[in-house]
C-alpha cells in the first residue's frame, strides 16, 4: 500500500495575520510556518497505517525551498520520503496538477490531503486531484480504515455522518477527528536524526495557465468595544440584543 | 444566457444555503443581464421559494443514481446542464466536495467561499474568505467561465421575486458514476438546526465543566431557535459530538448571534466564529481574552447566569 500525503505549509494557528503594504501578499515577517493542521491529522493516520499495515508514506508539497523545515518535520514524524515540487505555489488548480502527476507516476493507492488549508481556505486541491485522475473522492473524512484494496471511511457532512467505501486508488480529504489529538506525533531525537537522511526529491513543475488574479488582501473590520453588562441584570442583555443589535 | 445555481436539498427540502446561492446568482444576473436557472436534484419541495429569491427556471432532476451523494456523479449531472459561463453553488460540505470536479468537467475556473456580492462582473471580481477569517481576499476571474461557491450566512438571502417555471431535466448519470458507495448514514441527533446555516448559535466551552450541564445550553438554544456548538476540547473529551466543534480546525460559522459560554476565546476558536455579526461572551474570568472580541459581555458564573438568562428569554418570547 502506497500513500501520498499532501502537505501545505501555513502560518502557525496563533500567528497574527498582516499583509504587505501593497496588500498583495501575506507579510511573512515574524510568522512561523507549520504543517497545515488538517494535513497533520492525515499524516499521522498514514504513519499509523505504515506501522500497523505496512504502508509506505510519501509526503508531497508544492512550494519553494523555504518549506524544507516543515518537510523535514513530516519526515521526522515518520514519512518514508518526500517530494517537493519546486515553485512559489500558484493557485489550487496548479498545485493539484503537480500532485495528480506525482500520484499517477508513483502509482499511489491513497492520496491523503487536508479538507482545507487554513491560509488560502480553498478546499479545492483534493477535489481537483480526484477529478484530474478520475478517482473516487471522500471529503471531510474523520475515520479511515483500509482492508485489502479498499477503504472504509467515515465522512462528516452537514447533516450527519456517512460510512463510505471506495476502491484503490482513492483521494481522501481528512480533517480534525481523523486521529485523536493525543495520537499526534511529536518527533523524537531519533526521528529528527533519521529525517536528515531520508530522500527529499525536488522536481520541477508542469506549467498551467491561471485565469485567476489576486487583486489584494484586507483585514476584516475591527469589532467595536465590548459593552459589559452586570451579572445581576441579565434582562438588560436580552433588551440590548433585541433593541440595539436587533438579532433576536 | 442563464446563470446556473445548484439548489441543494436535504431529504427533499431546500436548504437555506440553496436560497443564499440563488440570491447570490441573482445579484450577478442583475449586473450581467442574465437570468437565473436553479438545478434541483431529487427535491420534492415546492419551487416557489426559489422563484422568490430570483430563479426564473427550475430544472428538476429525478434520478435513483443520485439518491446517495457522490462528488463524481453530482459533478457530472450538473455539468451536463451547463448553459452560460457561471455556476453558483452553496459552500455546503456536499457542494464544496464536487465544486472542483465540476470546474474540471466544464473547463471553468473555481472560486470558493465568496462572502460578498461581486463589485464587477466583467471581469468577475469579488471578496472571499481567507486566512480563516483573519483576511479578506479580493479575487478576479480574468477570462472564461467560473464555478463559484458562496459561504453560508455571509451574503445571506435576498428576496427578489420573479415568475418562474419548472422543467424536468434528465442527465446521463448511472450507478457506475458513483465511485464512492455509502453503506451507512447517521443523522446528527443534537438539535434540528444545521450549524452552518443557523442564524443563532449557543456554544459552550470547558467552563461548562461536564456534558451533564449542557441541558441549560440546549434550553437556551431551543428558546432562541438556535443551533448548539462547542469548543474543541469539549468535542475532544467527548462531551459533545465532534460535528459541533467550531474554530479553525472545526466548522467556521457566521451566524447573526453567537453566544459563547465558558469559552476562553483562544485565537484558534475565534478564527471560526469571528465573522459572526454579534458576539455575546459569558465567562467567570474578567481577563478572558474572548471579551476583547465580543460585543456584549457578562462576567460571572455560567451556572448562575444561564438559568436567569433562560428565564429572561422566556419572558421576552412570551411578550
Ligand atoms: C492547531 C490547533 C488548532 C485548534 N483549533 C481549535 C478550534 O478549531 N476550536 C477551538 O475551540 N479550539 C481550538 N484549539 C484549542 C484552543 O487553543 C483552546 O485550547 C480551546 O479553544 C480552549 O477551549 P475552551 O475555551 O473551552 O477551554 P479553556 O481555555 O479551558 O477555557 C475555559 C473558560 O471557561 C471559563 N470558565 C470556567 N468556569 C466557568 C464558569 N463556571 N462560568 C463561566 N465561565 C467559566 C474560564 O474562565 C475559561 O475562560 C486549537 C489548538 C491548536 C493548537
Ligand atoms: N502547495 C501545496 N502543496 C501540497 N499540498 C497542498 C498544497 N496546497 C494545498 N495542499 C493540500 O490540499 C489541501 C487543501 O488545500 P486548499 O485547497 O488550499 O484548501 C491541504 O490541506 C493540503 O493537503
Amino acid at each position: 500500500m502506497k500513500i501520498l500525503v499532501c502537505i501545505s505549509s501555513v502560518p502557525d494557528t496563533t500567528a497574527k495575520i498582516n499583509f504587505t503594504a501593497d496588500g498583495k501578499s501575506l507579510d511573512k515577517n515574524g510568522v512561523q510556518f507549520v504543517i497545515n493542521p488538517h494535513d497533520e491529522y492525515c499524516l499521522t493516520r498514514a504513519v499509523q497505517l505504515q506501522e500497523t499495515q505496512g504502508a509506505t508514506v510519501t509526503v508531497i508539497t508544492v512550494s519553494d525551498a523555504s518549506v524544507e523545515p516543515v518537510i523535514r518535520k513530516a519526515l521526522a514524524i515518520g514519512a518514508n520520503d518526500a517530494i517537493r515540487v519546486n515553485s512559489d505555489s500558484g493557485d489550487g488548480f496548479f498545485v493539484a496538477t503537480q500532485i495528480a502527476k506525482a500520484a499517477k507516476d508513483g502509482g499511489y493507492d491513497i492520496i491523503l490531503a487536508g479538507r482545507e488549508s487554513i491560509d488560502f481556505n480553498g478546499g479545492e486541491v483534493p477535489g481537483f486531484v480526484a477529478g484530474m485522475l478520475d478517482y473516487p473522492f471522500i471529503n471531510g473524512c474523520i475515520n479511515l480504515k483500509v482492508e485489502g484494496n479498499a477503504v472504509e471511511a467515515v465522512r462528516e457532512s452537514d447533516s450527519g455522518k456517512q460510512t463510505i467505501t471506495a476502491n484503490f486508488p482513492v483521494v481522501i480529504a481528512g480533517e480534525n477527528g481523523l486521529v485523536e489529538d493525543s495520537e499526534l506525533k511529536i518527533p523524537n531525537m531519533r526521528g529528527i536524526m533519521s529525517a536528515r537522511t531520508k530522500p527529499l526529491n525536488v522536481v520541477e513543475p508542469e506549467q498551467t495557465a491561471s485565469k485567476l488574479n489576486v487583486v489584494g488582501y484586507q483585514k476584516p473590520a475591527e469589532r467595536g468595544n465590548v459593552k459589559m453588562i452586570d451579572k445581576d441584570n441579565v434582562a438588560e442583555l436580552v433588551r440590548l440584543l433585541h433593541e440595539e443589535a436587533k438579532v433576536i | 444566457m442563464a446563470i446556473l445555481v445548484y439548489a441543494e436539498s436535504h431529504e427533499g427540502q431546500y436548504k437555506k444555503a440553496a436560497f443564499e446561492a440563488v440570491s447570490y446568482a441573482k445579484s450577478i444576473a442583475d449586473l450581467s443581464g442574465d437570468s437565473v436557472t436553479a438545478v434541483a436534484i431529487n427535491a420534492t419541495d415546492s419551487s416557489d421559494a426559489l422563484y422568490k429569491y430570483g430563479a426564473s427556471k427550475v430544472l428538476k432532476i429525478n434520478s435513483d443514481a443520485l439518491k446517495d451523494f457522490s462528488p463524481n456523479a453530482y459533478a457530472k449531472a450538473i455539468s451536463e446542464l451547463k448553459d452560460g459561463d457561471t455556476i453558483v453553488l452553496p459552500a455546503t460540505s456536499d457542494a464544496s466536495s464536487f465544486a472542483p470536479i465540476l470546474a474540471l468537467k466544464t473547463g471553468f475556473s473555481l472560486v470558493t467561499n465568496l462572502t460578498a456580492a461581486p463589485s464587477s462582473v466583467s471581469p468577475f471580481t469579488a471578496e472571499r474568505k481567507s486566512f480563516s477569517g483573519k483576511g479578506i481576499e479580493t479575487i478576479q476571474v480574468t477570462d472564461g467561465g467560473k464555478v463559484l461557491t458562496v459561504l453560508q450566512n455571509a451574503f445571506g438571502t435576498k428576496e427578489n421575486p420573479v415568475s418562474g417555471a419548472e422543467e424536468a431535466a434528465s442527465v446521463s448519470v448511472s450507478d457506475a458514476d458513483s465511485k464512492e458507495k455509502i453503506t451507512k448514514t447517521e443523522q446528527v441527533s443534537t438539535g434540528a438546526i444545521d450549524l452552518k446555516d443557523a442564524e443563532i448559535v449557543v456554544s459552550g466551552g470547558r467552563g461548562m465543566k461536564g456534558p451533564e450541564n449542557w441541558g441549560m445550553i440546549e434550553e437556551l438554544a431551543k428558546l432562541l431557535g438556535a443551533a448548539t456548538a462547542c469548543s474543541k476540547p469539549v468535542a475532544d473529551m467527548g462531551w459533545r459530538p465532534h460535528s459541533e466543534h467550531v474554530g479553525q480546525t472545526g466548522k467556521a460559522i457566521s451566524p447573526k448571534l453567537y453566544i459563547a459560554i465558558g469559552i476562553s476565546g483562544a485565537i484558534q476558536h475565534l478564527a471560526g466564529v469571528n465573522s459572526s455579526k454579534t458576539i455575546v461572551v459569558i465567562n467567570s474570568d474578567p481577563e478572558a481574552p474572548f471579551f476583547k472580541s465580543a460585543d456584549y459581555g457578562i462576567v460571572g458564573d455560567a451556572f448562575e447566569i444561564l438559568p436567569k438568562l433562560n428565564e429572561e428569554v422566556k419572558k421576552f418570547k412570551g411578550a
